[in-house]
């Protein structure tokens, strides 16, 4: 058996092969990677909320926040933080499209008075060793206890109260624009977020 | 050859990215720490012995016309599974290797040493000739890593080396700093070797 018909089924085989193979490492990793996650999750929302006692990654409100430019809905998503029942804290991710490079995904979490807690950054990819450096706790941390209507959300350089990073403005700026305009989507809603029941509770 | 030598062509002589310049994009591109060279290089290995067994277990079975589908379709297969195995339990090296795990399908030490070696070759040659250029590739990209990371942050594998008084040389982290380390080590290799002889 020569020519065309054996090239055929030769490579048929191998691909059929390869297919067997991939399906048995996808059914073997498929919960795993579904389970870090939801972990990921877990610990950016236990570093941007107060102590809590209930799963907020189970306690979730999804609003429409506007339309992208195919007209479908853009969702928020709200981790609800609670203790003996009561709502502690809510977080929300950000998400700044104006970095250096690419979205930075943000992790923003507030107290019942509206104060900032928290924010985690998820994923970025500004340029190491200068733009990275808005995932440095010194960056990070001054964001802690400020409130919408309490400071100048804008960088020092643009007459703000938030510290730029030296030969970096570009991404902070992204951040705090990001930050600002989430707390402001949250203030706007907050009558929902905390009266809606939860997706499931 | 005996099985040593095989092994031992990839770690020196024939070492992938010191020698043969091959696998440049990879190399230059994620060796931005240690850690990350090795873990780019680990998993490189994998897939590089993974197909150098199969394309060497399939040598009489693909027909000639059709060896480079054939072995991309094996490489390819095999860094699938490296990619999920690393999604699924090492998720930070995961993360910081990002697009570069599905770039190894195209890195051409891999297809090389399929064309080259393995479908010309008995099962143990070609693994003795996947885990030493595997090996090499992660030496290569280890010392380039540590070299960046040592004067681009002042830290080796994450612990700080130089004193708080140390200011990083930024360059080495960008993307110049990866021809300009690769250039210096290249040319140290060659002094080495030139003394020797």
């Amino acid at each position: 058996m020569n020519g065309l018909p054996r090239l055929v089924l030769a490579l048929t085989l191998i691909t059929l092969g390869a297919g067997l193979l991939l399906s048995l490492v996808e059914s073997q990793t498929r919960e795993p990677i579904a389970e870090q996650r939801r972990l990921e999750t877990l610990r950016a929302l236990q570093t941007v909320l107060p102590p809590f006692d209930n799963s907020p990654d189970a306690d979730t409100v999804e609003l429409v926040a506007g339309q992208d430019k195919k007209g479908r809905d853009l969702k928020r998503t709200f981790f609800r933080g609670r203790k003996d029942g009561a709502v502690t804290g809510v977080a929300f991710s950000v998400v700044a499209p104006d970095g250096y490079s690419g979205n930075i995904t943000m992790m923003v979490g507030v107290d019942q008075e509206g104060r900032v807690v928290g924010l985690e950054i998820l994923s970025h990819a500004e340029t190491p060793g200068l733009g990275d450096k808005i995932n440095r706790d010194e960056f990070k941390g001054q964001f802690r206890g400020k409130t919408l209507a309490g400071a100048d959300w804008r960088v020092k350089k643009d007459g703000g109260d938030f510290d730029q990073i030296t030969g970096a403005t570009i991404s902070p700026r992204a951040v705090v624009k990001a930050v600002h305009q989430g707390l402001q989507f949250f203030h706007d809603h907050q009558a929902e977020v905390l009266a809606a029941q939860g997706s499931h509770q | 050859m005996s099985l040593m030598s095989e092994f031992r062509k990839g770690l020196w002589r024939e070492n992938a990215v010191f020698r043969l310049l091959l696998g440049l994009c990879p190399t230059l591109a994620v060796t931005t720490s240690a850690e990350n060279g090795l873990g780019m290089g680990f998993a490189t290995t994998f897939v590089l012995l993974g197909s150098n067994i199969v394309v060497s277990l399939l040598r009489k079975v693909i027909p000639p016309k059709v060896r480079i589908p054939a072995f991309i379709v094996i490489i390819a297969s095999f860094v699938t599974v490296v990619q999920l195995c690393m999604e699924a339990y090492f998720y930070d090296l995961y993360k910081a290797l990002g697009i570069f795990i599905p770039l190894i399908v195209v890195n051409c030490v891999i297809l090389g040493r399929a064309e080259a070696f393995a479908s010309k070759n008995r099962l143990l040659p070609a693994v003795a000739d996947g885990l030493g250029m595997g090996t090499g590739f992660t030496l290569a990209l280890f010392v380039l890593g540590a070299v960046r990371e040592l004067f681009g942050s002042g830290t080796l594998l994450g612990y700080a080396v130089f004193g708080s008084g140390y200011q990083p040389l930024l360059l080495m982290i960008l993307p110049p700093g990866a021809f300009i380390a690769m250039g210096l080590l290249l040319a140290c290799m060659n002094l080495f070797d030139a003394r020797r002889r």
